[in-house]
């Protein structure tokens, strides 16, 4: 399974996901329409990109009282039909990140739906803060990223 | 009909008295003159006289975006800042990235006019098509930082804004304008012009969205551009890892930074102060402007001596010569802090640091009486530096004062207007015309005096192996070329370091996809032409002539002491009539009258 995966340290706060984001989906650039949202802190000019994680046992779905979200178990996406949704907005209140929320009319539900497996925002972000991987690739890169640390640890101490 | 690319409005704000109306943009000006910078310049030619005094109610400020703002398209962050420039009273257009442009484009607003002045200091907060004059007398003295900080508490955490420090409060003639608190339209002394209208502030909040002519031409263009600005050297990697102070090492190689007041054009020790040295010791990490896939900005921290602790952004390639190399300073943290100081109190830090090198030449050479000064001003002195910076800012001294006008006015005021390394009045940056000879044909010509984002020929004069830097020919038509070319690129709202990946007909397909206007590469750069013969058209009628396109004696006379330049000194007559001629102007400079129909804009001279 894929995952939109960040990595914060590279996010130079651009905000070109957002504009992609908004226009896949709309044909207009209002980051208040994307999927995604970087929240700024200027004072130390750190960004955090934030976006639905996709949950496995998601909140969402589980509040949801007209079955408009659902988990996809083969692309593991929670998908949103609009259709269903009678806008009672008790998936907002219920999940903990803040990734479903109304778009700027303020009465539309919006969330990540990971544009049908080939996410816009990964290609406009340059820094690579972004990307779209295996969670096993992921995973397997992490251990080996920790391995390399506790290598090199371990080489200090024996006074290599 | 506008198809898309514009929103369609402006926003003109009389501070006199207050008023505040919402009016149409001229679709055939937006289609002649692209937006921003082309645009404004038409505005003002319209309706503020060109020898009006810079600094008097009667001019006008526009705060202006382009028809590429608040897309995705790359680095189309870019703000532009068109009036009569405080420093030398010539059309001035002085541009930065950041994020206010397009928060004023989601606000409804293509731009917005500024007229009159008001009677106490206030700042503007426009959210939700309500515009309110709000007071700012507690905001009088305040840097840049707080007043930014303040101006989000008082609106909304995600306004963008734009803010002067105390710089311009007091009139500093090399005084900025700051947007988001770290980027800054740093020159021509757009600051002081604000300050003049009593006018501290803009915070903008938008909910609106952009939307473009043709959806699919403009992702495929977008996306072509992005992907020539991930394959070039600089934009793709180099401005992301060292930022643009790259360079250092790269002129100095060339025997081309300016250094000691421009008395020689190599630094011995400008590893010191390199872009290697600053990512190594300074470097927290990368930001980057709307949209853009470079990030050459800087977070920057001091991790030693006595500036340790302090932090800020930057600086780039330009502030670290200004404030480094030319004055012979090799203390990368004091070149920091001086920086920090130039951003805290809202000044040009390339016209503050050639301005403490002018003084430290003229202090040298005995021509200014040692009273004057209460410290020892000499080249190479780090605190010297920081100390002279801090006077300009605080201004609360003659001297600091004097400082504070520039090198133009010090070193006239010395008796010695030579020492100034200025054309129009405004110090030349960080390029040396006698090692590379067609950025001084650029310095001479630029419309809001020398300059070097007016016509950046130095990646053509320094990269390409079939331009000789240290040549005369072909330099009329290369600085032509990129005058206009920036005019148009300026003009949509993109970053002019796009031009290391992009090409004239990339910039011209994001334009008509965004905009529905059929713009080819030739028309793109015609407009270009265009634009660039009504700002000198607004020169003119302000009164400069021919022998304001003049490099200081310096650069003609006094030859290049060391380094691979050694020798070398440059010889504008070899390159000015040819420019003239080639802009189908007449031997004073004067655009002739077949130019003009050319261009359709016969009825504006």
């Amino acid at each position: 399974m894929k995952l939109l995966t960040i990595n914060i340290d590279k996010c130079t706060g651009c905000r070109a996901c957002e504009y992609a984001c908004s226009f896949v989906h709309t044909g207009v650039f209002n980051p208040l329409d994307s999927r995604i949202r970087i929240s700024e802190f200027l004072d130390d000019f750190v960004f955090i990109p934030s976006v639905c994680t996709q949950c496995e046992d998601a909140y969402c779905i589980s509040v949801c009282p007209t079955y408009a979200l659902s988990k996809n178990t083969q692309t593991g996406v929670v998908e949103f039909d609009s259709d269903k949704c009678v806008g009672c907005k008790q998936c907002i209140i219920s999940c903990p990140w803040g990734s479903i929320r109304l778009n700027h009319t303020g009465k539309e539900l919006i969330k990540c739906d990971m544009c049908g497996g080939d996410p816009e925002c990964v290609k406009v972000c340059h820094a690579k803060a972004l990307e779209y991987e295996e969670v096993e690739d992921m995973v397997m890169d992490k251990k080996h990223r920790n391995a390399i640390r506790y290598k090199e640890l371990i080489a200090q101490q024996q006074g290599v | 009909m506008l198809k898309g690319g514009y929103v369609g409005k402006i926003l003109r704000v009389n501070l006199t008295n207050g008023n505040v109306m919402t009016e149409d943009i001229n679709e055939k000006w937006a289609e002649m003159y692209i937006g921003g910078r082309g645009y404004g310049t038409r505005v003002m030619l319209e309706e503020v006289d060109a020898k009006v005094d810079p600094l008097s109610p009667d001019n006008k400020v526009i705060i202006a975006t382009g028809p590429l703002g608040s897309t995705y398209a790359p680095s189309s962050g870019r703000v532009m800042v068109i009036t009569k420039g405080a420093l030398n009273g010539a059309i001035a257009c002085s541009n930065s990235g950041g994020h206010f442009a397009p928060e004023l484009k989601r606000a409804g607003y293509d731009m917005i006019i500024i007229e009159g002045k008001a009677p106490n200091p206030v700042y503007l907060w426009i959210y939700k098509g309500a515009v309110q004059i709000r007071d700012a007398s507690k905001l009088i003295g305040e840097n840049v930082k707080k007043t930014d900080a303040f101006l989000k508490k008082n609106t909304h955490p995600e306004a963008g804004t734009l803010e002067i420090g105390p710089a311009a409060e007091k009139l500093s003639l090399i005084s900025n304008i700051t947007f988001d608190g770290h980027r800054a339209a740093g020159r021509t002394g757009v600051g002081a012009v604000l300050a003049s209208k009593n006018l501290k502030g803009i915070a903008v909040k938008g909910n609106l969205g952009i939307a473009v002519a043709d959806n699919e031409a403009f992702a495929k263009a977008v996306y072509s551009a992005r992907s020539f600005l991930s394959k070039d050297p600089f934009s793709g990697n180099g401005a992301a890892v060292l930022g643009t102070s790259m360079l250092v090492n790269i002129i100095n190689g060339l025997g081309a930074l300016p250094s000691f007041n421009a008395s020689d054009a190599y630094f011995e020790n400008a590893d010191n102060i390199s872009g290697e040295r600053l990512a190594a010791e300074n470097l927290v990490r990368n930001e980057g402007c709307d949209s853009c896939p470079i990030a050459c900005g800087r977070v920057t921290e001091i991790r030693k001596g006595k500036y340790k602790g302090e932090h800020g952004v930057g600086p780039e390639y330009e502030p670290i010569w200004a404030l480094g190399s030319m004055c012979g300073v090799d203390d990368l943290d004091s070149v920091v802090m001086a920086s920090y100081l130039c951003d805290d109190y809202g000044l040009d830090s390339i016209s503050a640091g050639a301005t403490v090198a002018c003084a430290m030449d003229l202090y040298e050479a005995g021509y200014i009486p040692k009273d004057d000064v209460s410290f020892e001003l000499k080249f190479g002195s780090p605190d010297a530096l920081v100390e002279a910076v801090r006077l300009m800012g605080e201004q609360n001294t003659p001297f600091g004062k004097l400082l504070a006008q520039g090198s133009y006015r010090l070193a006239e005021h010395y008796g010695h207007p030579e020492f100034s390394m200025s054309v129009k009045k405004q110090e030349f940056p960080a390029y040396d015309a006698r090692a590379i000879k067609g950025i001084g044909l650029g310095y001479a010509t630029s419309n809001r005096g020398a300059c070097h984002v007016r016509g950046y020929t130095i990646p053509t004069e320094i990269f390409n192996r079939k331009v000789d830097r240290l040549a005369y020919e072909g330099k009329a038509e290369l600085t032509k070329t990129m005058q206009d070319l920036t005019a148009a690129l300026d003009s949509t709202g993109i970053c002019l370091f796009t031009t290391f990946g992009l090409k004239a007909k990339d910039i011209a397909a994001m334009f008509e996809a965004a905009t529905g206007f059929k713009c080819d590469a030739d028309e793109f750069v015609k407009k270009g032409e265009r634009i660039w013969n009504i700002e000198k058209i607004f020169n003119l009628k302000a009164g400069f002539n021919m022998f304001d396109d003049a490099l200081p004696e310096r650069l003609e006379k006094e030859p290049i002491k060391t380094g691979p330049s050694k020798g070398e000194v440059t010889d504008l007559s070899r390159m000015l009539p040819e420019y003239y001629k080639i802009r189908g102007w007449d031997e004073n400079g004067i655009p002739k009258q077949d130019k003009l129909q050319e261009l359709s804009i016969e009825d504006l001279i």
